[in-house]
């Protein structure tokens, strides 16, 4: 079935449409010969291309791009090329507990990529790895996952990456395997009028459980603009469980793509963090398909946009078997003309009874001419449910900073705490000090601390 | 030295209506006030307006504490320079725990007398805290828990009380701390006033009832009525409300306050 259950292609005549990326079939041929593609490989990037040609470029007038117009990126400028010079900042390469990273993966599009292990994975059948590398050694497991969980068919942009993607993380954990030490990679793509493109692929099977961090940043180049398009596929099998964090802190030239989806399969359990602060504009698409009787997703999402960032993240939880568990908590804080739209749906399937879905979405304005959408959305085809739906646009409230003040907070201070305390509930959420500081981090810079 | 807060001739207004119309009063360190009167008077306006409430303006007289004129003087400072409310309705602030909200507070003040200060360590910090709790007979678990978010109104109350022993002002107002607590919480509250006040601690309990006097013995007790402070006496002038009521000074005071 398909799972996205919204309407969402109602097309009509567009007056100026978006331009056209410039790449060509050769293009995509010649990566997935560089990258010495299976023929199942090889066939499925075609595939994707011929998507990605059949349709459009979004428009304002199809429902999920209503709120967001792409018509500003100019994309007779963008092109392929080798990520910049500019080395990975060095706050990202910080590791997240205490002294060590269970294994750190850094990738530059065009460039080798660097890899640090301290946890030895290999020895417990675990594969953590580039995307090159993955193709040549491990393209069983690709051949086997990828593609299963985020088609091309999502989107214009999922086809995009499907075939065009050279960079790329492979996680694969085998059958009970128990990862102890968090994985940590950067996808880091300096540039200006380049089109970057990495995905990511997670597989837990049966049993085996992962902590997961993953960034995809760049430093902020005064003029041009650069696309970014990725994909993220999560498969969680029977009794797996994975804490995958990500976050998104692209310069403020790039223009951000973004198709993501995990299915957790019979008891398995999925803790998803997304961090978004980084982009001049970001479309995100992220699901989560609780496919299994029994299975939980939980879904954490933390966004702080300033100056003319527009964040557009659209979420769906789709509950496909009985006893599953969904909670989503978005939490976004706004400054100075930054605008953020959120659009929500939790679906619950006829057959998907005794299921619990919990959606909301919490925004803090603080600036007057910032706006947030906030969209929440309910389908449920089943009887004997507990679904719950939350939207709040908000300010700070003249009367805590009072209360705080009067304990000698100075305003800026007060107003600090509050905007801690708004975060705090994504905050606990948050594995390992070192991946939280990252978090608080961003709060300052947000706050031009 | 003992430090004195000192209200003299307090007029204010808020969106152009007066509330107070010349307030007097003087607490000194040490010293128990109470503050009593009929609802509507302008008790709790004046202790916002001693805190800096910003939507409050002194139109005539003057707040000093140390010596120092604090008419002017933003919310923040004053505490810093040892005021202290508590509130009649104390305000959640979602997603800060109690503890890290003091910790945060104490080292507000001490940054403030000392700009290179680094902040308090924790371990020092845990153990302030643990004193301050279990002088005032609270469950450490409390500390965890949102400040005031949640809380019931007997926690509440805890919880200002807690702060009051945290940050260690110099003078305290106490607004209708004893409102919406049942006899218990009452109790405790009280308690735990009685356990902080001594040489280095003035208080000001504004209270609508004589209830709480039966537990905090003050030394001084007003009467405000309409915007003035138009009785002041000992601790018998608490009892004598309790028995007769409020009619007998409005009667006595009828036409005397200025309309």
């Amino acid at each position: 079935m398909s799972s996205r259950t919204v309407s969402r292609r109602k097309r009509v005549v567009r007056k100026q449409e978006a331009s056209e990326f410039r790449f060509t079939r050769e293009d995509v041929e010649s990566i997935s010969q560089a990258l010495g593609e299976s023929d199942k490989l090889k066939a499925q990037r075609m595939a994707a291309w011929e998507k990605f040609e059949s349709l459009p470029m979004p428009s304002t007038s199809d429902e999920p791009w209503r709120r967001t117009d792409i018509r500003g990126l100019d994309l007779d400028r963008i092109k392929l090329q080798a990520s910049g010079k500019t080395p990975v900042a060095s706050e990202l390469l910080q590791p997240l507990v205490a002294e060590s990273h269970g294994a750190l993966l850094v990738l530059r599009p065009g460039h080798a990529p660097e890899f640090q292990e301290e946890e030895n994975l290999q020895e417990q059948g675990v594969v953590f790895t580039d995307w090159a590398t993955a193709v040549r050694e491990h393209a069983e497991i690709l051949d086997r996952t990828m593609d299963t969980v985020v088609p091309a068919e999502d989107g214009k942009f999922a086809a995009l990456a499907a075939a065009m993607s050279q960079e790329g993380v492979l996680l694969y954990v085998p059958a009970g395997v128990r990862l102890q030490q968090p994985l940590h990679s950067i996808f880091w793509a300096p540039g200006i009028d380049a089109a970057f493109f990495h995905r990511v692929l997670i597989v837990l099977e049966r049993g085996a459980s992962a902590v997961f961090f993953h960034e995809t940043a760049s430093p902020t180049e005064n003029e041009g603009q650069t696309v970014h398009a990725g994909i993220v596929e999560i498969s969680v099998a029977e009794e797996a469980s994975l804490k995958f964090v990500e976050v998104q802190n692209l310069g403020r030239h790039v223009w951000n793509f973004t198709h993501e989806r995990a299915k957790v399969a019979r008891e398995g359990r999925l803790d998803w963090i997304f961090g978004a602060v980084g982009s001049q504009l970001t479309k995100t698409f992220s699901d989560l398909d609780l496919t299994g009787q029994g299975a939980e997703g939980r879904f954490s999402g933390f966004y702080f946009a300033n100056e003319r960032q527009h964040f557009d993240h659209d979420t769906q939880q789709n509950h496909l078997a009985p006893n599953t568990m969904s909670d989503l908590l978005y939490k976004g804080a706004l400054v100075d003309q930054s605008r953020s739209v959120w659009q929500g749906m939790i679906y619950v399937a006829p057959e998907a009874q005794k299921t619990d879905g919990f959606q909301a979405n919490r925004n803090l304005i603080l600036s007057k001419k910032a706006r947030a959408d906030s969209i929440p959305g309910l389908e449920i085809l089943a009887d004997d449910v507990r679904c719950t739906h939350g939207a709040t646009v908000g300010q700070l409230e003249d009367l805590p900073i009072y209360y705080l003040m009067t304990r000698g907070f100075p305003r800026e201070e007060a107003e600090r705490m509050m905007i801690d305390g708004f975060f705090a509930p994504i905050m606990e959420r948050i594995p390992f000090d070192g991946v939280r500081e990252r978090f608080r981090g961003m709060i300052e810079v947000k706050l031009g601390n | 030295m003992t430090d004195i807060l000192e209200v003299k001739n307090l007029h204010t207004s808020i969106d152009g209506q007066k509330i107070l119309k010349g307030v007097n009063l003087i607490v000194r360190e040490g010293e128990i006030h109470a503050l009593m009167g009929p609802n509507g008077t302008g008790k709790s306006t004046l202790a916002n307006v001693l805190m800096g409430h910003p939507s409050y303006e002194v139109t005539k007289g003057q707040i000093l504490f140390k010596g120092e004129d604090l008419t002017e003087m933003a919310t923040d400072e004053r505490a810093r320079m040892g005021l202290f409310l508590a509130f009649q309705y104390p305000v959640a602030i979602p997603g800060v725990s109690v503890a890290n909200f003091l910790r945060q507070a104490i080292n507000a003040h001490r940054k403030a007398r000392d700009p290179e200060y680094k902040g308090i360590p924790i371990p020092e910090f845990r153990k302030l805290l643990k004193e301050k709790m279990d002088l005032l007979e609270m469950a450490h678990e409390f500390a965890g828990r949102y400040l005031n978010d949640g809380f019931s109104g007997g926690e509440k109350k805890r919880a200002e009380i807690l702060q009051l022993a945290t940050l260690e002002p110099s003078i305290a107002i106490l607004d209708e701390t004893d409102s919406g607590l049942d006899i218990d919480a009452l109790r405790i509250v009280a308690n735990g006033v009685n356990t902080l006040s001594g040489p280095d601690l003035g208080v000001l309990i504004i209270t609508h009832y004589q209830r709480i006097l039966n537990y905090i013995k003050p030394d001084k007790v007003h009467i405000m009525l309409d915007g003035q402070i138009v009785e002041s006496g000992g601790a018998d002038l608490a009892q004598h409300l309790e028995e007769q009521g409020y009619d007998w000074v409005r009667e006595k005071h009828n036409g005397k306050v200025k309309g």
